[in-house]
């Protein structure tokens, strides 16, 4: 097992990190802030990577691409918050699974119809093709290192945002006390409309950037949605640095668990089995690691007591 | 008095702290049989902390709880009832999908055993609802019984509570605000149904209405900052330089 | 007798009526459709245990529920080439017996829902939800993963196993033992519902506190009806998969987790049949949506979406009036 290679794959985990990171992100926001539980999230992310792809393919700009992929998955968002998902704040969590269950029925299927069922295909962008030789030796995709950059960026940059900003402000203090937030006369409509557009906007992102790792098509977006769950889960709903570290903390289990596992088994067992098992074991580690979290820490790692921990 | 007495509950140097929070520091007291034990102190004195410590649902940092001579500091919040622990909930704590009747029924099961029965019809139990109508008989709900406690009033609610408490055949009842939001005559009936209930249980009782501590109690502790700063019968306590300081001279027209 | 009552007893008589039709004028196709509803309908009875009396909204019934038909799938898998499912340390074959299946299906759900109950019941609230989903997804991708039944492909069940002195590979006589499972499981579940265990259970959803606060532990009372639903929903996976003839990944996946919830919701939470009344309605829609439109989700979803936002109670709800609490 050479340094290299553990090293490329650390890297690997990091950049499924990351994504992982914008799409919780935005699943943690929106809970903490509202309260709700949105499995519609998956959703965003495909509408973005569908956006994406389609204007990419349209104007040959992958940066024009990016842009709409946001946009549309912000748009998307808005809308949806502002038609449907405004009556559900106030209700139970099982009329919000419901609700959101039957929004993903509609989304996947609306989609369908707009661009068939056929998956889309959108390139690396040229000028983050190949790859780069970073040190001693190792050879690394030039895109998935700028995966990983834009999602360390945004992580910042939602540090500042909520740490610093008079909108920050706002979601924290909606975080802790919406009667008084709202007696204060902020809106706090508006407040979260732009909460669940900025979600929205970053799960579209996400989707966009990978949509061009593979393919773009229905249904992309529902692994993603189950592992951002157990992120976060794992990192305590409504904290954004708890995403961020349970984010990269499944990234890594999920990626190396997947490398290594099947060539741990084959240190003591024949190698179609070692495989099999390996292979099958890395698939439920994640699952594991949350299990076992949550059975020494019920509210996850960082649990959001009122106050936002970001 | 006689100093044989055993006491039904007994607290020594119980401590719980919250950060920089001292919310429990060493208080000590005990309650006798037939004897009201009253507890006051401004707000954020401590009196919450104190009742989950004693009912199970907050570990103390140190120090041990007694009830009828035994250790129960660790043991959980239903083992305490069991062995005689009843209590109120200052904020009405009910069933309230379901009828009053319902709601003691469920306390009289909760007594006898058998939640894990499987088959036979609970609300058909002729010795659960016998035992039910008892105690709604005892707080005079007995009219109501077939009310959702959601329909019923604030002081009926409060009146459920009790029959639900009392049905637990309790040896000790920790009550935290009885009183609260009950008007003048409403506690004035209280106060009557404590003065007589004392007599088979004793009492541990927070309450604001001075009027009501005066009257029924047979001793009074004082909780300022997690700490008692007096104990004794009522005489001595509002005659307490420190307590006047404290408490009862700050809010003079309370009293 | 309410309304409910009524509403129960003309959808527990139609549906044998309907099937008795069906065969005497010789539409199997339909007699499976009114299978598929009783056994669809079975397994929202089970997650309705949990979710609706126990207040627990487990999104992850459907480890249970492919638990139950994996288990008939892997059994008939090794009895129709008469190999071992295991040969070390003991020998163990397959069968072709329902009843040796079922009571294998619900004994390993027991296992399994006793395991993750014990660490989802810790947590609460969405918290739960996320915990019961992500366990369902463990079992779901380690089905993927294991080639030896199938992966990703699933299983078929060349033969349908058999039940002494019935005829299980005939539609009607098929029909009518799982209509006799549906009676059975629905008086059980009304005896638990309205007994001590019951009356605990619907404490503990309605407070917790209170529960506490009179000396009965949530916790256990919670974890058993946990149980007791997950042993429901692998009865009907079993039967499930005997009915389709095939066991694959897709009973494990969280679509199947969201449509036992769906039977729920549709027919009403906390109402005995409820459930059964959902499942119908699922596969009404299915099948006659399905036959107009290739994208009948779409308007499944709308449809759902409508229910949930303004016809809270389901379809119980709005025909079998309001639940009685004497």
């Amino acid at each position: 097992m050479s340094t290299l290679l553990i090293a490329e794959q650390v890297l690997n985990g990091l950049q499924l990190g990351v994504t992982l990171f914008l799409m919780a992100a935005g699943l943690t926001l929106v809970f903490g802030v509202m309260g709700l539980i949105n499995l519609a999230h998956g959703s965003l992310y495909m509408i973005g990577a569908f956006c994406c792809a389609f204007v990419s393919v349209e104007t040959g700009s992958f940066l024009l691409g990016l842009v709409a992929g946001m946009a549309g998955a912000a748009i998307a968002g808005a809308v949806l918050e502002v038609v449907v998902m405004q009556r559900l704040y106030a209700r139970d969590h099982l009329d919000q699974v419901l609700a959101t269950f039957a929004l993903i029925l509609i989304a996947s299927e609306g989609t369908r119809w707009v661009f068939g069922d056929v998956p889309l295909f959108l390139d690396v962008p040229q000028a983050f093709a190949g790859t780069v030789e970073l040190v001693g030796g190792l050879t690394y995709s030039k895109y998935r290192l700028l995966i990983i950059f834009v999602g360390l960026v945004v992580a910042l940059g939602l540090y500042w945002l909520i740490a610093r900003t008079r909108l920050g402000m706002r979601i924290r203090a909606g975080e802790s006390d919406r009667e008084m937030i709202a007696a204060l006369g902020v809106n706090i409509r508006l407040v979260y409309t732009i909460v669940f557009a900025l979600g929205a906007a970053l799960a579209g992102l996400a989707g966009s950037m990978v949509g061009a790792l593979s393919s773009v098509q229905v249904g992309m977006g529902e692994p993603v949605l189950i592992l951002a769950f157990v992120v976060i889960v794992i990192g305590g709903i409504g904290s954004i640095k708890g995403a961020l570290i349970g984010a990269v903390l499944v990234g890594l289990v999920d990626t190396l668990g997947r490398v290594f596992l099947p060539s741990f088994f084959q240190l003591f067992m024949n190698s179609s089995d070692a495989t099999t098992i390996g292979s099958s074991l890395a698939s439920m580690a994640i699952y594991v690691v949350m299990a076992i979290v949550l059975a020494v820490r019920p509210q996850g790692l960082f649990p959001a007591t009122g106050t936002s921990s970001a | 008095m006689t100093d044989a007495m055993e006491p039904i509950l007994q607290i020594n140097h119980l401590s719980k702290r919250f950060g920089a929070v001292q919310a429990s520091d060493d208080v000590s007291l005990t309650v006798l049989p037939g004897r009201l034990h009253a507890l006051i102190g401004p707000n954020g004195a401590g009196k919450s902390t104190l009742i989950s410590q004693i009912s199970g649902f907050l570990m103390p940092d140190a120090g041990q709880i007694f009830l009828k001579g035994r250790d129960v500091t660790h043991l959980s919040a239903e083992r305490r009832v069991h062995m005689g622990l009843g209590r109120s909930f200052q904020v009405s704590n009910l069933l309230l999908e379901w009828s009053a009747r319902r709601n003691v029924m469920l306390a009289v099961q909760a007594r006898r055993g058998g939640s894990f029965r499987f088959f036979k019809n609970v609300w058909k139990d002729a010795e659960l609802r016998a035992a039910a109508e008892a105690a709604l008989q005892k707080v005079g709900l007995q009219d109501r019984a077939d009310i959702r406690a959601m329909e019923l009033s604030h002081g009926e609610r409060r009146q459920l509570e009790f029959a639900c408490a009392l049905a637990l055949e309790p040896a000790i009842l920790v009550l935290d605000e009885p009183m609260a939001g009950l008007g003048p005559e409403g506690t004035a009936e209280m106060t009557a149904f404590l003065e007589e209930l004392k007599h088979s249980i004793p009492i541990l009782l927070v309450e604001h209405d001075m009027d009501a501590v005066f009257r029924l109690a047979d001793e009074i502790s004082v909780l300022v900052y997690g700490r008692i700063i007096a104990s004794g019968p009522p005489e001595t306590i509002r005659q307490s330089v420190a307590v006047q300081e404290a408490y009862l001279g700050s809010s003079s027209d309370a009293a | 007798m309410t309304r409910e009552f009524w509403v129960s007893v003309v959808v527990l008589v139609g549906l044998p009526v309907a099937a008795f039709i069906a065969h005497i004028t010789g539409e199997t196709y339909i007699i499976n459709l009114l299978t598929r509803m009783i056994v669809l309908g079975l397994a929202g009875i089970g997650l309705n245990f949990a979710l609706g009396y126990g207040g627990m909204v487990s999104f992850g019934h459907a480890a249970f529920f492919g638990l139950g038909a994996y288990v008939a799938g892997i059994a008939a898998f090794h009895a129709f080439d008469d190999s071992l499912i295991v040969s070390m340390p003991f020998e163990l074959g397959g069968t072709n017996q329902m009843l040796l299946i079922w009571l294998i299906a619900i004994f390993l759900a027991a296992v399994l829902a006793f395991l993750i109950g014990l660490i989802s019941l810790r947590t609460s609230g969405v918290y739960f939800i996320m915990i019961t989903l992500a366990f369902a997804q463990m079992l779901y991708y380690f089905a993927i993963s294991w080639p030896a039944y199938g992966g990703e492909d699933g299983l078929s069940i060349y033969l349908r196993n058999e039940f002494p002195g019935v005829q299980t590979d005939k539609a009607f006589s098929f029909f009518l033992l799982c209509f006799a499972i549906l009676l059975l499981v629905l008086l059980l579940c009304w005896r638990f519902i309205n007994a001590r265990f019951g009356a605990a259970l619907q404490g503990a959803r309605m407070n917790a506190l209170r529960l506490s606060s009179i000396g009965i532990a949530p916790f256990p009372v919670k974890l058993t009806a946990f149980v007791i639903s997950a042993m429901i929903v692998a009865l009907a996976g079993a039967l499930y998969g005997e009915l389709n003839g095939f066991v694959s990944p897709s009973n494990l996946s969280w679509h199947m987790s969201g449509e036992l919830i769906i039977f729920v919701i549709l027919g009403g939470v906390g109402r005995l049949v409820g459930p059964l009344i959902g499942a119908i309605v699922f596969v009404l829609l299915e099948t006659y949506l399905g036959g107009l439109t290739d994208r009948w989700q779409f308007f499944l979803g709308l449809i759902l979406l409508a229910t949930v936002l303004f016809a809270n109670g389901g379809i119980m709800g709005l025909i079998g009036g309001r639940t009685r609490h004497d």
